[in-house]
């Protein structure tokens, strides 16, 4: 017995063999239709679907629907709050590793008698490949953002 | 100057361009691709209803994610912002790891400034396994900060991203 996907049901239309939706929005879960709807439409969605390849569809359905409930639970923000977040957390990361690989610098300075710290050279391995140099990927997004992260408190 | 052009919505959407129109103050006729965007990944008719219910002073940010949000997913049709969020945490842990390892470097290094101090009767296997335990907790602490440090929440059900 055929029943409709939850998106036909929700759409209240005729749920075809090759709906798009079907094998994404199963009718057993209205909700997450329901919210991928509230935030992008069944018609930009269906778009999207129709441009990706289906072995990836299922993926990027299920990031769809991470970010409409990101959306829903803050309407201002969504889910680039959390990228904010980590971007600040990677940039206090870094902070931290640079004083302690300069401490560690300083130290080795002092066992190696060399007294000229200015010249002291940073150790190598891992700073200079430094995800600080990486960070252009994902630009940071330029809120004004009033969350403290949590390693802040 | 003559009268005031059409913002980018309404050029876009070709339509009227009203006085209160909800989305003239964001998307200023001079940037037609911010509006496009956001269209083509939200659409113009989901964007209105979520300015509205929103407070006027906060929909430039809204504004400013959802733009944010429809970049990524026209970049990456697949993952979107989702995609981001895994390389960043990874690059998070990654970092917390290294601080981990350059902390415990640290430890050692003021432990073996202070030998002196320590039991001269004491072999090098032992100083060797006392400096190794002492390491070995830091680690530990450092390790289990990182993964406590998730700030992704439940929805996915899943530890980490895109496993």
């Amino acid at each position: 017995m055929n029943s409709r996907c939850a998106a036909c049901k929700y759409l209240r239309r005729r749920c075809p063999p090759d709906c798009i939706f079907s094998s994404y929005f199963p009718s057993n879960d209205p909700q997450r239709f329901a919210s991928v709807h509230r935030i992008y439409g069944a018609s930009n969605i269906g778009k999207m679907l129709q441009q990706i390849p289906p072995h990836l569809r299922a993926e990027a359905t299920e990031s769809m629907y991470y970010e409409a409930q990101c959306r829903v639970a803050d309407p201002v923000y969504g889910i680039v709050k959390t990228i904010s977040l980590l971007n600040q957390e990677i940039h206090h990361a870094q902070s931290q590793l640079a004083k302690v690989q300069a401490q560690i610098a300083f130290y080795n300075a002092q066992v190696h008698g060399n007294n000229k710290i200015q010249n002291v050279e940073l150790p190598s391995s891992n700073f200079n490949n430094s995800l600080a140099n990486q960070g252009d990927a994902f630009p940071h997004p330029t809120l004004p953002l009033s969350i403290r992260p949590s390693w802040s408190m | 100057m003559g009268g005031s052009s059409p913002c980018a919505s309404c050029k876009l959407l070709r339509r009227r361009c009203a006085k209160d129109c909800i989305f003239a103050p964001y998307f200023p006729s001079d940037d037609p691709h911010k509006f496009a965007i956001v269209h083509k990944v939200f659409g113009a008719s989901n964007v209105s209803k979520m300015l509205q219910e929103l407070p006027v002073h906060q929909r430039i940010d809204a504004v400013s994610s959802l733009v944010y949000e429809a970049n990524a997913r026209v970049r990456d049709p697949v993952y979107g912002c989702v995609g981001a969020i895994s390389y960043l945490q990874n690059q998070v842990s990654q970092l917390q790891m290294q601080l981990a390892v350059a902390q415990t470097e640290i430890l050692c290094i003021q432990m073996q400034q202070e030998e002196p101090a320590l039991p001269t009767q004491m072999d090098q296997d032992e100083k060797s396994l006392l400096l190794s335990n002492n390491s070995f907790n830091n680690l530990q602490h450092y390790l289990s900060f990182a993964s406590s440090s998730n700030v992704i929440q439940d929805p996915l059900k899943r530890e980490s991203l895109w496993t």
